[in-house]
């Protein structure tokens, strides 16, 4: 029995913090966020030196064949730095598709390119968690038409991985005929959403997605991972923060962490967050070793992480003061990026719901 | 991360379950006294298992997963555990104590027929328990003790307390305490009940006036009371806020609203009601496994720190919640109590409601133990002190 990181996980966890500490300060966020774009390039080839990309990849089709615990440790990493980076959608969702829901001959063409991190490719799942004013997506042959909202990572990608509205997955070609991309805006500059409009556009349907939803599924429980994982370390960063302020902010000449008001928020934070940690890593561990289990737990990590990152970015704001309400310190970026998190692929009700369902609570 | 037991360990659990499946009718309240269990319990090495044989106890090594097995299987087979005697006082005895006081006080207490209350808090000392009043001086060979203690659980029917006075009245306050034992019953001593807001009794008023015990009935020195004080302590805020206990508290819920209706219709299946319970699930599961985390430090002798002191505040809490969601979604039947009719189970829910919140105060109240996680987890600073003697 030992629920803790392995050696090499820590390991891993330590490179990747230690590369967004030197290379992803909160000013290289702030020049990407000023200029409008949602991925600091530079930050996003140094991690995919480090392999990042093709994390769950396995070595076979060139990746680096580790789990999902592993990539929820990036996905930690990546929400503390505020890292615009694409990855859940990209670098987990996508792969896990493929995986799933690929041919073999489908895996060869774009496990690879996806793994070296060459092709970015956004998902589009929306309109199967919860459809909003968009029609949703017709096929009719191997072209398909309509719309969808809330693609994740759209502005960077090569290639977009799109529901249809039988809850198959398609992929089609950044360029491809009749497709058109509208940016939309969200409150975190750090990640992008768009909407993606099809007339009749060539794409090619992931082979055992037809047959299944299984697939479909899986890649929903992977991104909603990544989002927990991603509020965790995000959560995290907005507590440390907290602490860091509260030790070396003075008022009545005591630090203002010293008096029970400011010292309790900090310690409800801490309380309600570290337990977090451990359900993110049950989640993660239960996809390949436990996986009777794992859809309950990754519902209930992208809930609960939800609920405790909402709690944790208003009480750390408050801790700052005037200041954390402030661009001055870039508090922000974190308490937007919690809340992004939170709305997508399901917000904590809806996600309830589906725990409930899955163990047959449901009548 | 590897969540499976070694085959020691499983075999261990195999053989814990066959022993309850013999002996389960042995189990206190069918024909056999509670004492007879724990004795059956320790001679199978399934109570008092570290206790050294020389004072009664199993004698076996330290196996911090084999306690927890026994905790789960006992738990699941819903037959009452063994105990090491009081783990408030035992490991004090073991640590501190003279081998006299070792030979007196551990074989009875571990058999159940010695039993223990505390002599902590007092009416003007609770949070700030160093504080504390009751004193004692000595005449001849004895200590005479005067003043009065509160909150004594189990007074009425314990035959010692173990408690902390002031015998050096004129050192720095947590330097002038003193831990000492005393038999209920010394002439002096008067217990009087503190009914609570549950309706029980369990708590207590004690009161000394001119009480007498031998100089000898102490552990450590006189005025290192509260470096011995503090071992208990963390004894006992260890065990408040068991991941299990919640574990099992929500599978109660879960039942009460699978088979409980309004307007024919299941509770479970009211969607407002059902999201609560949903919620209340990721809690529980969140702090059991922590409570994987904190057994997996353990295990390999590291300090656990923040996922340990973080138990005892929100483990209490998320009991006292699940009792509140019962409450509520039982409506009106929630508010029966005792034996109304049409009452679930006593009103345990309330029973527990209340309970709980006595249990959020206890032990170190939630404002202490966010003191605690603040200042030694988080690093923050102290109030400033004004301490002075007393």
């Amino acid at each position: 029995m030992e629920f803790m990181l392995s050696e090499e996980q820590r390991m891993l966890q330590e490179s990747v913090v230690g590369y967004l500490e030197s290379h992803c300060p909160l000013d290289r966020v702030r020049k990407a966020a000023d200029a409008g774009e949602t991925i600091a390039n530079d930050v996003s080839d140094g991690l995919g030196e480090l392999g990042i990309p093709g994390i769950v990849v396995p070595e076979d089709y060139g990746g680096v064949g580790l789990g999902f615990l592993e990539a929820a440790l990036v996905a930690e990493a990546l929400g503390g730095a505020v890292a615009p980076v694409p990855y859940s959608a990209t670098s987990i969702m996508a792969p896990v598709a493929v995986l799933a829901g690929g041919s073999d001959r489908q895996r060869d063409e774009w496990l690879p390119k996806i793994a070296s991190g060459e092709t970015i490719v956004a998902v589009g799942v929306n309109e199967q968690v919860g459809r909003r004013e968009s029609e949703g997506i017709l096929a009719s042959q191997d072209a398909l038409s309509g719309k969808a909202m809330f693609v994740l990572e759209g502005m960077e990608a090569d290639a977009y991985l799109i529901a249809d509205s039988s809850g198959a997955l398609h992929m089609i070609a950044g360029d491809a005929q009749g497709l058109e991309r509208t940016k939309l805006k969200t409150i975190d500059r750090t990640r992008s959403v768009v909407e993606i409009s099809l007339n009749a556009t060539p794409a090619e349907v992931l082979a055992n997605t037809t047959s299944s939803r299984e697939p479909l599924l899986a890649t929903i429980d992977a991104g909603r991972l990544m989002l927990a994982a991603d509020t965790l370390g995000a959560a995290q960063a907005m507590l440390d923060q907290s602490v860091a302020y509260a030790k070396e902010r003075r008022q009545f000449n005591r630090p203002i962490g010293s008096f029970q008001a400011v010292k309790h928020m900090c310690a409800e934070m801490a309380a309600e967050l570290e337990p977090c940690r451990s359900l993110v890593w049950y989640a993660a561990h239960s996809v390949r070793a436990i996986p009777e289990e794992a859809r309950l737990m990754i519902c209930h990590a992208k809930a609960h992480l939800s609920e405790v990152g909402r709690f944790v970015a208003r009480t750390a704001t408050e801790v700052h003061g005037g200041m954390g309400f402030t661009d001055l310190l870039g508090l922000h970026y974190w308490f937007k990026r919690i809340g992004f998190n939170r709305q997508l692929l399901g917000a904590p009700e809806l996600v309830r719901e589906e725990a409930a369902r899955v163990q047959g609570l449901v009548g | 991360m590897d969540l499976a037991y070694s085959q020691e360990h499983e075999a261990y659990r195999d053989e814990v379950r066959r022993f309850l499946e013999n002996n389960k009718d042995k189990a206190p309240g069918s024909g056999s006294t509670a004492q007879d269990w724990q004795q059956l319990l320790i001679e199978n090495g399934y109570a008092a298992r570290t206790i050294p044989t020389e004072y009664g106890g199993a004698g076996q090594e330290p196996d911090i997963l084999k306690s927890h097995i026994l905790a789960e299987e006992f738990a699941h087979a819903k037959v009452p555990p063994g105990h090491s005697g009081d783990n408030r006082i035992v490991p004090v005895l073991l640590e501190l104590g003279t081998e006299e006081q070792k030979q007196r006080f551990i074989g009875p207490t571990i058999r159940g027929e010695m039993q223990w209350c505390q002599g902590y808090s007092e009416p003007g000392s609770g949070s700030d328990l160093a504080s504390l009043q009751t004193k004692a001086h000595v005449d001849g060979d004895d200590f005479v003790i005067n003043g009065q203690k509160i909150w004594t659980s189990g007074a009425k029917t314990a035959h010692m307390m173990f408690c902390l006075v002031r015998t050096e009245p004129d050192a720095p306050k947590h330097q002038g305490i003193s831990y000492l034992l005393i038999p209920m019953g010394t002439p002096g001593m008067d217990v009087r009940p503190l009914k609570q807001m549950t309706g029980d009794s369990f708590f207590n008023e004690v009161f000394f006036t001119d009480c007498r015990v031998p100089t000898t009935e102490i552990i450590g020195k006189r005025g290192e009371g509260w470096n011995v004080a503090n071992a208990t302590l963390k004894h006992e805020r260890g065990g408040l806020g068991d991941p299990n206990q919640a574990e099992s508290r929500f599978r109660d819920i879960l039942e009460l609203m699978k088979t409980e209706t309004i307007d024919g219709q299941r509770l479970i299946d009211i969607p407002s009601f059902r999201d609560r319970a949903m919620a209340l699930q990721a809690r529980v599961l969140a702090m059991k496994f922590n409570g994987m985390r904190v057994l997996s430090h353990t295990i390999k002798g590291e300090e656990p720190g923040l996922p340990r002191w973080i138990v005892k505040l929100q483990g209490c809490e998320l009991n006292h919640q699940t009792a509140a969601l019962a409450i509520d979604v039982m409506g009106e039947l929630g508010i029966l109590y005792d034996e109304s009719p049409y009452v679930r189970n006593h009103g345990m829910w309330q029973h527990r409601y209340m309970m709980d919140l006595g249990l959020i105060i206890g032990g170190g109240t939630a404002q202490i133990q966010k003191n605690i996680i603040g200042e030694r987890a988080l690093g923050l600073p102290k109030e400033p002190k004004f301490d002075k003697p007393i």
